[in-house]
């Protein structure tokens, strides 16, 4: 069934015009006067509400250690595959050998990614984020994948409520009371 | 329900079951489709009891104390008497009458307890940890696992990142101390270096002082292990098992036949794991077949086919072969590392060109009476069978030598076989036209006036004869590199150039001529060869005496002994 919709027929004040014209352009004139509510993108930029599904990044934690330890559930989690992970073995004399697991290599390509958030969801370590970064551009499509440091570069530092390596590390220098 | 002979009925969670007399609840519960959860049990391993994970309820039909007649329920049903306490199901052998409870309230809540034990003390890093995925104590936590820990004390910390020996790395935070490992190296690999020390909650698993865990079959604890304790050092940090497609194959390093199942992820393999066959291998394999794979992706692979050391397409390749064996005075070369099919291939070539002797290269290396056998080619029996050799191989060309030098040879075609360390002398080698269709580099390949770059094992498919006769098939796990082309299809093409017919190019195709009628081979075909092999009659091959000494299932025949 097509929807009709009614039309108010105008009325004779409308239908002479000019006074129809003249109420537009006070409208106009009006809005001169008063604050935009457009910005000047891109020299003006948006504040990005919380929770913002931006482009996804890897984060670091206050001490500076990468959180990710490559498990690769986001990788498996990815619905259009956008992620690539190469998982590596932390050195033993490394300050943070008690992790064990790092990743060597990791990729996202972003387009592929489709900022659905399900990696930062399924991350056990809450080391991948979406954040605010929305705009993306390149001239190549090699730019448009980010590796390892571009994405520890978009990422920054986060707050860590759990420190949950750092407590394990303490946990085994305090040894088992045995 | 009748009695069948010799099998006694138990009652699994109200249902009657015909089972063997001994056979553990576990297993007869599997029958059934009810799996029992378990840790240290293993079919293939003495019972240890410790772990405690298969409880079950247990009861027996009751008896008077002072009668001795068997107490009957009103409706005339035997009065199952069943007993206070939960019973583990692992160390619980059929008896007539036995009934059995998996999922009552009661079994069920002490498996909760029990998994609850478990985790106290447990590290929780399923992220970093190479058994997520596969692993029994992650199943049975979300399956019998409360969710959330009520432990608040300071967990305990055991040493990580162990090197138990060359292979094997433990993590010891992660161990449930259920001693398969250490049952695996008593009883299976016959090297006892691991134990447990400390009590209680501090147990930690170890390896003897001054020993480590070198054995050839270390990595089947890594296998065995229910959790990550023990994980394999080439594979740890690799990659998650759930990307892993899994395809069946064999260890081609002896005549054993070992069943491996290969992980592979995107054209690369990962891993080599052992595939349960009962009549074979059980499931174990030595860690020196799970290092096969490396061949895939070694700098000496040949990836180009030539012609005078001129990169040239397959086509062209075998197109010039065909011409080169057309040419009189030709000795194959074949090989006890290919396929049935490639042999049979082989065969129809040699017959067609009146071939002046085929031979085949032995190796030989020690027995290690489980599942390293002396004979180090793994399908010797296929080139008898398919009649491409009609007796033992030697270990050297000797033969072929001699024919080259009095003239009779002017051309060799050898299949994955190095002519030099066949024996040969590179001026023997220097003198005739060697057309040679192969998978990595050698001094034959590089002496080569033809060469046809091949597949591995892991490249295409195939089947193998073992040491009892078994047919046995291996699977394709990933392509192979764009300039090599498969030996199957080489040697079919050639065949079928050389004889100007058409001549089967496909393992299944071929199949359909091997299988014929009157053959060792009848009614037998590619697709419905099953998993676990199937044994030819062998009685042909009797008389000759090949070497191998006993292994897990293989006994060698008495004559062959005695010339020994
Ligand atoms: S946001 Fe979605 S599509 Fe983008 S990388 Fe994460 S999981 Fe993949
Ligand atoms: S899920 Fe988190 S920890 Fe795991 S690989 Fe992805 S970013 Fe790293
Ligand atoms: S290391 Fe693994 S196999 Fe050995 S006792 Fe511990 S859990 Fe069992
Ligand atoms: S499986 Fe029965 S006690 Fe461990």
């Amino acid at each position: 069934m097509p929807i009709v919709i009614k039309r108010r027929p105008l009325n004779f004040l409308e239908k002479l015009y000019l006074p129809e014209i003249a109420r537009g352009l006070s409208t106009t004139f009006k809005k001169i006067w008063e604050k935009p509510v457009t910005l000047e993108y891109p020299e003006q930029r948006p504040t990005i509400p919380e929770g913002y599904r931006g482009v996804p990044t890897l984060v670091k934690d206050p001490e500076g250690r990468e959180k990710c330890v490559s498990c690769q559930l986001c990788e498996f989690v990815c619905p259009p595959k956008a992620i690539r992970i190469k998982p590596g073995e932390i050195p033993e004399n490394s300050e943070y050998a008690h992790v064990e697991k790092g990743p060597q290599e990791f990729e996202i390509d972003m387009l592929r990614c489709i900022y659905c958030g399900m990696c930062q969801e399924v991350c056990p370590e809450e080391a991948i984020w979406l954040q605010n970064q929305f705009s993306l551009s390149g001239y190549s499509r090699e730019e448009l994948v980010n590796n390892k440091e571009d994405l520890y570069e978009l990422g920054g530092t986060l707050p860590d409520e759990h420190f949950k390596w750092r407590k394990k590390k303490e946990a085994a220098e305090h040894g088992s009371g045995h | 329900m009748e009695e069948k002979e010799n099998l006694i009925t138990v009652n699994i969670d109200g249902q009657d079951l015909q089972v063997p007399p001994g056979m553990n609840m576990v297993e007869a519960a599997a029958i059934l489709g009810k799996e029992i959860p378990h840790y240290c049990y293993h079919p293939k391993l003495t019972i240890a009891g410790n772990c405690r994970m298969c409880l079950v309820e247990l009861g027996m039909p009751g008896r008077d104390r002072a009668t001795g007649e068997p107490m009957v329920n009103k409706d005339g049903t035997p009065k199952i008497m069943w007993m206070p306490g939960p019973a583990i199901g692992c160390g619980t052998k059929a008896a007539p009458g036995l009934h059995i409870k998996t999922d009552s309230p009661k079994a069920l809540e002490s498996r909760e307890a029990v998994t609850e034990f478990l985790l106290i003390n447990h590290p929780l890093d399923c992220p970093i940890c190479d058994q997520a995925g596969e692993c029994t104590l992650q199943e049975f936590s979300s399956s019998h696992g409360r969710g959330y820990s009520r432990f608040i004390e300071q967990k305990n910390v055991k040493p990580k990142r162990t090197r138990l020996g060359p292979r094997v790395t433990l993590d010891d935070e992660r161990c449930v101390l259920c001693s398969r490992c250490i049952r695996f190296c008593d009883e299976v690999a016959g090297d006892s270096v691991l134990g447990f020390t400390d009590r209680g909650s501090y147990s930690t698993l170890t390896c003897f002082p001054g020993k480590e865990l070198a054995n050839n079959y270390s990595l089947n604890t890594v296998d065995i292990c229910p959790v990550g304790a023990l994980t394999s050092t080439d594979f740890r940090f690799k990659m998650r098992v759930w990307f892993l497609k899994e395809t069946n194959s064999i260890d081609f390093e002896t005549s054993v036949g070992v069943n491996t199942v290969v992980s592979a992820r995107e054209g690369t393999i990962y891993r080599v794991k052992p595939r349960r066959n009962d009549q074979v291998n059980d499931t174990w394999m030595p860690d020196s077949g799970r290092e096969l794979y490396k061949q895939v992706e070694s700098d000496d692979r040949l990836i180009q086919c030539t012609i005078d050391s001129l990169a040239t397409s397959a086509v062209d390749a075998i197109a010039k072969a065909s011409e080169c064996l057309q040419g009189g005075g030709v000795a194959i070369v074949g090989s006890g590392q290919c396929s049935v099919e490639e042999q049979f291939a082989l065969k129809a070539i040699s017959d067609g060109i009146g071939a002046k002797g085929v031979y085949l290269v032995a190796r030989y290396g020690k027995d290690d009476g489980i599942l390293m056998s002396v004979d180090r080619n793994p399908n010797v029996r296929g080139a008898l069978m398919a009649g491409l050799v009609n007796d033992l191989p030697d270990e050297q060309l000797g033969e072929l030598g001699a024919k080259i030098d009095s003239g009779e040879v002017t051309t060799v075609f050898s299949v994955k076989e190095d002519l030099i360390a066949g024996g040969l002398t590179e001026d023997q080698v220097g003198k005739v036209k060697i057309i040679y269709l192969g998978t990595h580099e050698n001094t034959t390949s590089s002496l080569a006036d033809v060469l046809i770059a091949g597949l591995t094992q892991f490249e295409k498919s195939g089947t193998v004869i073992n040491q009892q006769f078994r047919l046995q098939k291996f699977s394709r796990v990933v392509p192979g590199p764009g300039g090599a082309i498969e030996d199957l299809y080489a040697l079919a093409t050639i065949q079928a150039n050389l004889s100007g017919e058409s001549f089967p190019s496909t393992v299944g195709s071929l199949w359909k001529q091997i299988g014929t009628e009157g053959s060792v081979f009848e009614g037998i075909s590619f697709q419905s060869l099953s998993d676990q092999g199937e044994l030819l009659d062998g009685s042909a091959f009797e008389h000759f005496s090949f070497r191998e000494g006993k292994s897990l299932h293989f006994e060698p025949k008495k004559e062959a002994l005695a010339i020994e």
